[in-house]
């Protein structure tokens, strides 16, 4: 049953992700993207990463994702049609450089194993790992904390609209 | 009071540091004062703890307030010895110091850089204190180097003339070789004894000297040739004429009383060292007496009031020298005491003389001077008598009794006494010629200037040390003359180790002997003060004369023996040529050319590296794709197998 | 135990990084550009889940846990940033922002 699950999952995130950088619609690729990570979050439970899928969901699929709806509404843009590459054969590039890249992956990838360790218990719940951020993680923590703060003011300072006796001087 | 014995040089810092950065704002009164003051502090404090030494026994005070440097087994404190030898040093320099300060005020009272002038004097001031304090060798090389740089700031003090600033730049150059053998004896030092305390030193020293008395005589050899360098002994003796393009005070100060004779000081510190190797003895006594005539002799023929004094001044040292040499270092003290007196005297009187004529050195050109400068002229007239060794006064006493040890002392010769009488004939000569050219006759000088006497500022320290001139030299008056001969017995036990090396106590010298060269003394004294007389008080004309007569010799003389000359030749203009050789060969042509050139080659490529910068995304977007595939391939060949 | 070899999750991780390579590279709309930047994040997001529980420490997580903020504030920048050049030129082809010249 478990491998049935994993099955599903690997296929459906493969899949969207590949649908969401071909897709000429962006709403349908982000739609899709959306996809892939609810994939992706079914996959952490499947590990015992229950507090992260939840978070995935949470944070991931349900606000960065609606925040990218929002700007593409917000630009109101149609179909991707603007003129060609300025580099002839990028995509051409593009592709061959990341079938070289797989390879490479695959290669590493399958040199190794390693041997599972035995899970202790409330392994991936919240209260393990919110004490292991209170603990041994706590400066990343707090600077976390900063980094989202900054993140947020340069989002609002770099995104106003400009006041009509701004625009000279830009 | 006594356990405030190591601030004693930390007071004149104080003041180096409060005129240094405020006296100029505070105005010339408060820097005066604050000059004058602090090493007046360091006088009271030295006063106390000299009496409270005089009760104590053994008689020494040591302080270590604190670990200066310790590295694996090299330990070096910032510690203080305070036994009869420092004690005299320090009295001396605070003493006779805290007088030249208060001269000064009234010296350099119209000179812009007033604060300047005191601020270099006090940081001297603290360097010589260190120095004789120090209780090993690495602090006292500090203050030992200290007081060569301050030397090299007061003799460039009026850095604008060009001869004072060449002179301030030779004097620190000549100490530095000199200061380079030091080094090497503490080098030495260091690796022979495993310490550099001196306690420690001088105890070991009879054990090791034992088995290598080659290396202690290298070391005492080489702490000689330091001592050479800071005294002006020859070789290394021609910086000092030249240091009198400092301000008069500045000669007095450093280059009679005190910096000068750290060199006497530091054979004296180390007598236990140098007792125990004959050479070295030897080689300090005569060059000490070579010395002494050498310089003597040159002085007879100068022009200038202060290069008489600064050759007089060498002169006088390599008595102190000879003293040590043959092992009578209380006496070799002693005399660099009552000759601090004195010689400041003479040197501050010359300044009042100068000041008087408005900046006038030549004595061609003074004459009858009495009358106009009546204080100066008295206690000018004290300090010559008392250098020409005239009883009672302080020089005779000190240079009669480094006479009488030179003839009788068991490592003494009969010859080093001869030559050291010649000289005292000479003594007595150049400096009555100085006094009757300055202050009898006829007036020589322009007709526009007016010699008046100095202000009080100036006039009390030289009645003051005119009263030391006469009476210093009573506490080391002589048993032969029914005196105690206090402060060798005040000495002793600083040089007893030595003594007893030397085995002095064993030689008993008769009596008739020693009142018999204490009368040759006098009388050669009176005969150079007549003969002096003669020529230039009743009949000039035989003076010039015989200067026609032995034309050549004078001209030896008159040109130094064309040391300078001799150096400048063989030494210096060398060293220029290789230093401007090297100079453009490597430092341009290698150093400079490899630095542009790197600067250039990364100019170039950095342009060239630029065209990279595109500024369009997807090229970004490649390179990043480009660099994964390259990262990971470099993962794949560096770790994984097959 | 895991329910599938490790191997298998470390192929699909790899297989969505790709994606999100070509993603970044082949996309002319900055917006999908920047949805591949998310994929490779998940890529390595899975890897690191995947590794944590193989070795039963938590540090896996507790990454994946920064990594999810930090990508949540990167993709608010980038998007801020996107914003504001779309006022000024009206599009957001990734091939004209082209300013940055060396």
């Amino acid at each position: 049953m478990d491998q049935v699950i994993f099955w599903a999952a690997a296929i459906v995130a493969a899949l969207a992700a590949l649908r969401t950088v071909t897709l000429r619609h962006p709403v349908s690729a982000v739609l899709h993207l959306i996809v892939t990570l609810v994939a992706l979050a079914v996959l952490f439970l499947q590990l015992s990463a229950e507090f992260i899928a939840m978070l995935q969901i949470i944070v991931y699929a349900g606000a960065i994702m609606v925040l990218f709806l929002f700007v593409l509404m917000l630009l109101n843009l149609r179909k991707d049609e603007f003129g060609s590459d300025e580099i002839p054969g990028v995509k051409f590039l593009g592709g061959l450089l990341a079938i070289v890249l797989l390879v490479e992956f695959l290669a590493v990838f399958s040199s190794g194993g390693a041997d599972v360790s035995p899970m202790p218990e409330g392994f991936g719940g919240i209260r393990t790992i919110g004490r292991l951020l209170f603990s041994k993680y706590l400066l990343p923590f707090e600077l976390t904390g900063l980094l989202l703060l900054a993140a947020g003011l340069a989002v609002i300072v770099i995104a106003r609209e400009k006041s009509p006796r701004q625009t000279e001087d830009m | 009071m006594t356990s405030l014995i190591w601030t004693i040089p930390l007071w004149p810092l104080a003041g180096f540091l409060l005129n240094g950065f405020f006296g100029r704002r505070w105005g010339k009164q408060s820097t005066g004062m604050i000059a004058c003051g602090t090493v007046a502090v360091s006088f009271a404090i030295s006063a106390a703890a000299f009496l409270s030494l005089l009760s104590r026994e053994p008689r020494q005070i040591i302080q270590t307030p604190f670990l200066w440097i310790g590295v694996e087994d090299f330990r070096a404190s910032f510690s203080i010895l305070f036994d009869p030898l420092s004690a005299v040093m320090v009295l001396v320099v605070t003493g006779v110091g805290f007088l030249i300060h208060v001269y000064s005020i009234g010296y350099m009272g119209h000179d812009p850089d007033f604060s300047r002038y005191f601020a270099f004097l006090n940081l001297f001031v603290f360097f010589m204190l260190m120095l004789v304090l120090a209780d090993n060798f690495l602090l006292l090389y500090v203050g030992w180097e200290g007081v060569g740089l301050c030397s090299y700031l007061l003799i460039g003090f009026w850095y604008k003339r060009e001869s004072a600033a060449r002179a301030g730049m030779k004097a620190f150059i000549v100490n530095r070789i000199g200061d380079f053998g030091f080094a090497i004896a503490i080098f030495l030092i260091f690796t022979t004894f495993g310490t550099i305390g001196f306690q420690q030193v001088f105890a070991a020293a009879p054990a090791v000297a034992g088995i290598a008395g080659a290396t202690i005589t290298a070391i005492c050899l080489l702490l000689f040739l330091g001592a050479t360098g800071k005294s002006a002994q020859i070789p290394l003796h021609v910086w000092l004429p030249d240091a009198m393009e400092g301000p008069t005070p500045v000669s007095a100060l450093i280059h009679a009383a005190t910096m000068v004779t750290a060199g006497v000081y530091l054979v004296a510190r180390c007598s236990a060292l140098f007792a125990l190797s004959p050479v070295a003895m030897m080689t300090v006594a005569i060059v000490g007496a070579a010395t002494a005539l050498f310089a003597a002799s040159i002085a007879l023929v100068q022009n200038d009031i202060k290069k008489v004094l600064a050759y007089s001044t060498i002169s006088q040292l390599g008595y102190m020298f000879l003293a040590l040499g043959v092992g009578a270092f209380a006496a070799g003290i002693f005399h660099l005491m009552t000759h601090a007196f004195f010689k400041a005297l003479l040197f501050l009187g010359a300044g009042s003389v100068i000041h008087a004529l408005s900046s006038e050195q030549d004595l061609r050109k003074m004459g009858g001077l009495r009358h106009a400068l009546p204080i100066t002229f008295r206690t000018f007239l004290i300090a010559a008598l008392a250098i020409s060794g005239i009883p009672p006064l302080a020089g005779f006493v000190s240079k009669d009794e480094i006479l009488w040890k030179s003839f009788s002392s068991p490592v003494g010769h009969w010859a080093l006494w001869a030559i050291g009488s010649l000289t005292a004939l000479l003594t007595a000569f150049y400096m009555f010629r100085l006094v009757f050219l300055a202050f009898y006759g006829e007036k020589r000088y322009a007709d526009d200037i007016h010699p008046h006497e100095s202000p009080a500022s100036m006039a009390i320290p030289l009645i003051a040390l005119g009263i030391l001139s006469i009476a210093g030299g009573w506490i080391g008056w002589p048993g032969a003359l029914g005196g105690g001969a206090w402060i060798e017995h005040f000495l002793e036990p600083v040089f007893a180790q030595a003594d007893a090396a030397l085995q002095l106590g064993a030689h008993t010298a008769s009596r008739t002997a020693e009142y018999a060269l204490m009368g040759t003394s006098v009388l050669v004294a009176l005969i150079g003060i007549v003969w002096a007389n003669r020529w230039y008080v009743h009949n000039p004309a035989a003076a010039e004369a015989m200067q026609r007569r032995l034309a050549g010799f004078y001209n030896v003389l008159a040109n130094k023996y064309w040391i300078d000359e001799l150096y400048d030749s063989t030494v210096v203009r060398p060293l220029i040529v290789l230093g401007t050789r090297i100079y453009r060969r490597f430092d341009l042509g290698v150093i400079d050319a490899t630095a542009n050139g790197v600067a250039t080659t990364a100019q170039q490529a950095a342009s060239e590296g630029v065209a990279l910068a595109t500024g369009r995304f997807r090229w970004g977007a490649v390179t990043f794709a480009l660099g994964c595939v390259i990262g990971v391939g470099w993962l794949l060949f560096v770790f994984v197998d097959g | 135990m895991l329910p599938v070899p490790l191997s298998h999750y470390l192929i699909l991780a790899a297989v969505l990084f790709v994606i999100g390579v070509v993603g970044v590279i082949s996309r002319r709309n900055a917006i999908v550009v920047l949805m591949g930047v998310e994929l490779m994040l998940n890529a390595a997001n899975l890897l690191l889940i995947v590794f944590s529980r193989v070795h039963a420490d938590h540090s896996g997580q507790a990454m994946v846990f920064f990594a999810l903020t930090v990508a949540a504030a990167e993709a608010a920048v980038g998007l801020a940033l996107l914003v504001a050049v779309f006022r000024r030129k009206g599009v957001i082809n990734v091939d004209a922002l082209n300013v940055l010249k060396g």
